[in-house]
C-alpha cells in the first residue's frame, strides 16, 4: 500500500475513475465459495493453508454462496452433482466468477472416454471464466488462475457494451 | 377462477404423510435437515439427510455417488494392467501412494512375482509417508470441524515437507504414479535418505506440539469424548477398519494381521483406543489413534531408511502383463482402512472385473448407527471422526 | 478350517443349497443357491467352528454369457480364515437373496450391486440405488450396457 499512502499524504486526494475504483475494491477482495469436490480441492486447501496463504490475494472463504464472488470448481463434476452448481451458481450475488479448476472441470479430464457419470466440462453448465489447467493443479498454478482472474476484472467496463462493439 | 388447488399428495400432512427417503413416516415433532453436497465440512459432497428431533438426531442418511467417477469401468476399458494405476491414484487422493501399494500387490500376487528387496522397502517407506500425509489433512481438518482453525495451518505446513519429498522422487505432488506392477517408476534420488531423516528428526518433537495444541485442548476434549461412540459388535459387523476399529479398543493391522511388504522385518505396534477421556470407540479415541499412528509410521521409517537395500528397482518389472485366469482379493492397510481390490482375470491383458473395497465406503455406511441420539452439532464431529474421502466413498 | 471343510460343513447342514465349489484355485470359492443366501450366511456368521464375523467385500460380476454373481468374500476374526461365497444368477432372472441383516456392511455394498449390475436384492431394506441418481435408466457395469446421449438436457458422452 505504499504507493497509495504517499498519494494520500501529498494533499489527501487520490483522483481515478469510478470504475476503476469499483474494479480494484473487486478484484482485491475476491469472497471464494468454500466448496471442493474432488483431488483438486486438497490443492485448494494446500493453497488456502499456510505455505501458499490465498488470502494474500484477498480472497476468504464463506461457506454460503449467497456471500461469495468467487467460485472454485476445484475437481470432477458429475452428473448427479452438476445441477446442485447451477443450482449454486445461481444463488450467488452478481457479479459473480467461476474459476474451473482441473482437467476434469475443464474437460472431464482422465474420464474423458469411460466416464457414463462425468460431466465433461463444467463449462456445460455455467460460464467459466479462467480455466486452469492440470490433473492437479499445483497451488502455484491455481494462483496464476486467480491472478489471471484479476485481471479481468480490472478490465471490466461499468457500461453495457452494446451489441455491435461485442 | 374458482379452481380451488390441491396440494401434490407427498405434502399433505395425515399420519403416513411426510417420509424421509428411507421410507420411514415423520411424527409430529420431527423435522428434515438437509446437510450437503455443499457444506464445508461434510470433506467433500457427501449428502446427510438428517431427521431431527429438537436437536437431537432420530437418523441420519447419508446421499452418496456425487463424485462417482465410473472407477470400475475404466479400469475394464484400459489397454493394459498398468493403465489403471493413475485411476487408482484418484480413489483416494489424500493417499495414492497406499491405492496403487494395493492394486500392485493385487496384481503381483497373480502375476506371483518376486520383488527385489529395495522395491519392498522404498515402497513401505513411501507409504509411511503417505499415511502420515494423509492423517495430517484428516486430523487438520477435523480440528477446524471442532472450530480449530490453527492447527490446520501447522498440519499442512508438516504436509508439504513430506509432499516435496514425493515431488523429489517421482515429479508429482498429489497423484504419483510411482508404484509400477514389479518395481517403480524411479530409484530414490540420491539426497532422499538424507532429506526424509531430517525430516523424521523435525517432525517427532511437532507431534506432540500438535498435541499440546488440539488434542489434549480442554475444549477439544469436551467436544469429542463420549461422543460418537462406536461399539466393538457393531464395527466388526459393519466391517469397519483401520483407525475406526482400532478406536474401538480392537487391536487389528492388516500390515502385522494379514502381512504383506516388510512390515514383518520391522518393529512397530498398531495403537488401540482405550477410552482415556470417555468411553472406548468414541471420537476423541479415533483421533488419538491417528496421532500416536503417525508416531508408529516416524518409527517404521527411520528403521526402513537404516535398513534400505541396494539392487535395481525396475528388475522385476514383467515385459507383458498377462495373469492367468483367475480371480484375487488383495487388501492392504491404507490410512482410512483395509483397501481391498478383487481382480478378475480373463488371460488377456486387460483386467474383467476390478472392484475396489474401499475403506471410506464401508467405514461411511455405519455413520447412522453411531450418529442416532446425538446432538445436531455433534454431527460435524462424527463425521469428520470418519474421515472420508469422497472419491474413495463413491469410486 | 480349509475350504473342503467348510465345504463339508455347509453340505451336511444345507445338502442342496451347496451347488458347486472350486478348491484348487488361488482363493477357493463356493457357490450357494442365490434363495437360500441368508440362512448360509446365518450359519457361517454364528456357528462356532466357522465364525465368519466380518465381511470384507461383495461385489458383483457380469459373466457376459448370460450370467450375473454376487462374490461375497468372507474372513473371521476370530479364527482368522477366509472363504468366498459366490451367488448366481440370470439376466432374465436376477434375484438373489440379502443378507444385509446378517452383516450389516452387506446393505450398502447390496445398494451399489443393484445399481451397478440391476441384481434385484429379495427382502432388502432399504432397496434404492445408491450411486448413480434415481432415475437413471440401465445398470453402467453390465457389459452390454450403452451410454445414454442425454440425461435431464445434459450431454452425457464427450
Amino acid at each position: 500500500m505504499g504507493l497509495l499512502d504517499q498519494r494520500f499524504e501529498n494533499g489527501n486526494v487520490f483522483v481515478t475513475s469510478l470504475e476503476n475504483l469499483l474494479n480494484w475494491a473487486r478484484l482485491s477482495s475476491l469472497y471464494q465459495m468454500q466448496f471442493g469436490l474432488a483431488c483438486c480441492a486438497i490443492e485448494m486447501m494446500a493453497a488456502s493453508a499456510s505455505d501458499f496463504d490465498i488470502m494474500r490475494f484477498g480472497i476468504i472463504p464463506r461457506a454460503t454462496p449467497r456471500q461469495a464472488d468467487v467460485m472454485f470448481v476445484a475437481g470432477t463434476v458429475t452428473i448427479k452433482m452438476a445441477s446442485r452448481i447451477k443450482r449454486l451458481y445461481d444463488q450467488m450475488a452478481e457479479p459473480r466468477y467461476i474459476i474451473s479448476m482441473g482437467s476434469c472441470a475443464n474437460c472431464g479430464g482422465p474420464y474423458w472416454e469411460h466416464g457414463y457419470h462425468v460431466l465433461k466440462g463444467v463449462d456445460r453448465v455455467i460460464p467459466v471464466d479462467v480455466y486452469v489447467p492440470g490433473c492437479p493443479p499445483r497451488p502455484e498454478a491455481l494462483l496464476e488462475g486467480i491472478i489471471k482472474l484479476q485481471e479481468k476484472v480490472r478490465n471490466e467496463s461499468l457500461v453495457k457494451k452494446s451489441a455491435e462493439e461485442k | 377462477m374458482n379452481e380451488t388447488k390441491t396440494l401434490p399428495t407427498e405434502y399433505v400432512t395425515h399420519p403416513g404423510g411426510i417420509k424421509s427417503s428411507r421410507g420411514q413416516t415423520l411424527r409430529t415433532d420431527e423435522m428434515i435437515i438437509n446437510m450437503g453436497p455443499q457444506h464445508p465440512s461434510t470433506h467433500g459432497v457427501l449428502r446427510l439427510e438428517i431427521v431431527v428431533d429438537g436437536e437431537i438426531i432420530i437418523d441420519v442418511i447419508p446421499h452418496i455417488g456425487y463424485l462417482h467417477r465410473c472407477f470400475e469401468k475404466h479400469a475394464e476399458h484400459m489397454t493394459n494392467y498398468q493403465q489403471v494405476i493413475p485411476y487408482c491414484d484418484r480413489l483416494d487422493y489424500c493417499a495414492a501412494i497406499n491405492e496403487e501399494h494395493s492394486y500392485v500387490l493385487a496384481v503381483e500376487r497373480m502375476l506371483k512375482i518376486e520383488l527385489p528387496e529395495r522395491v519392498e522397502y522404498i515402497r513401505v517407506i513411501m507409504a509411511e509417508l503417505q499415511r502420515i500425509a494423509s492423517h495430517l489433512i484428516a486430523v487438520g481438518t477435523f480440528g477446524i470441524d471442532a472450530g480449530a482453525f490453527t492447527p490446520f495451518l501447522y498440519a499442512f505446513h508438516d504436509r508439504e515437507l513430506i509432499l516435496s519429498l514425493f515431488e523429489m522422487t517421482c515429479g508429482a505432488r498429489l497423484l504419483y504414479n510411482y508404484f509400477w506392477i514389479g518395481g517403480l517408476s524411479h530409484d530414490l534420488p540420491p539426497q532422499f535418505v538424507d532429506k526424509a531423516k531430517e525430516f523424521c528428526t523435525h517432525f517427532k518433537p511437532r507431534i506432540k506440539e500438535f498435541n499440546d495444541l488440539l488434542t489434549f485442548n480442554e475444549i477439544f476434549v469436551t467436544r469429542t469424548a463420549n461422543v460418537g461412540v462406536l461399539p466393538k459388535d457393531v464395527a466388526i459387523n459393519y466391517a469397519c477398519s483401520g483407525p475406526m476399529l482400532r478406536g474401538s479398543g480392537i487391536n487389528w493391522d492388516l500390515r502385522r494381521d494379514d502381512p504383506y511388504s516388510v512390515y514383518h522385518k520391522i518393529e512397530w505396534e498398531p495403537k488401540v483406543g482405550k477410552g482415556e477421556m470417555g468411553t472406548v470407540g468414541d471420537v476423541w479415541d479415533r483421533h488419538i489413534v491417528r496421532m500416536r499412528e503417525m508416531e508408529e509410521s516416524v518409527k517404521i521409517i527411520e528403521q526402513a531408511l537404516a535398513a534400505l537395500p541396494a539392487g535395481n528397482v525396475q528388475a522385476a518389472i514383467p515385459k507383458r502383463i498377462r495373469p492367468d485366469v483367475g480371480e484375487i482379493y488383495a487388501r492392504t492397510e491404507t490410512p482410512r482402512g483395509e483397501l481391498g481390490f478383487y481382480i478378475i482375470s480373463d488371460g488377456s491383458a486387460t483386467p474383467y472385473r476390478v472392484k475396489g473395497r474401499s475403506p471410506a465406503f464401508v467405514n461411511l455406511s455405519v455413520l447412522p448407527e453411531i450418529s442416532r441420539g446425538a446432538m445436531i452439532a455433534d454431527l460435524v464431529l462424527i463425521a469428520g471422526s470418519v474421515d472420508i474421502v469422497l472419491g474413495q466413498v463413491d469410486r | 478350517m480349509t475350504a473342503q471343510e467348510i465345504h463339508d460343513g455347509l453340505k451336511a447342514k444345507f445338502g442342496g443349497a451347496v451347488l458347486d465349489a472350486k478348491f484348487e484355485v488361488m482363493q477357493p470359492w463356493i457357490s450357494i443357491a442365490p434363495d437360500r443366501m441368508k440362512d448360509v450366511a446365518f450359519f457361517l456368521r454364528d456357528d462356532p467352528s466357522m465364525q465368519f464375523d466380518y465381511m470384507m467385500c461383495l461385489s458383483g460380476v457380469d459373466y457376459n454369457d448370460g450370467r450375473l454373481a454376487i462374490v461375497y468374500h468372507l474372513f473371521s476374526m476370530v479364527h482368522r480364515h477366509k472363504i468366498v461365497l459366490k451367488a448366481f444368477c440370470t439376466k432374465e432372472n436376477p434375484h438373489v437373496q440379502t443378507v444385509s441383516s446378517v452383516w450389516g456392511t452387506a446393505n450398502w455394498h447390496e445398494r451399489e450391486v443393484f445399481d451397478m449390475y440391476g441384481i434385484i436384492i429379495d427382502e432388502h431394506p432399504d432397496p434404492r440405488r445408491l450411486l448413480m441418481p434415481d432415475d437413471w435408466e440401465g445398470h453402467p457395469l453390465r457389459k452390454d450396457y450403452k451410454v445414454p446421449e442425454f440425461y435431464n438436457g445434459m450431454k452425457v458422452p464427450y
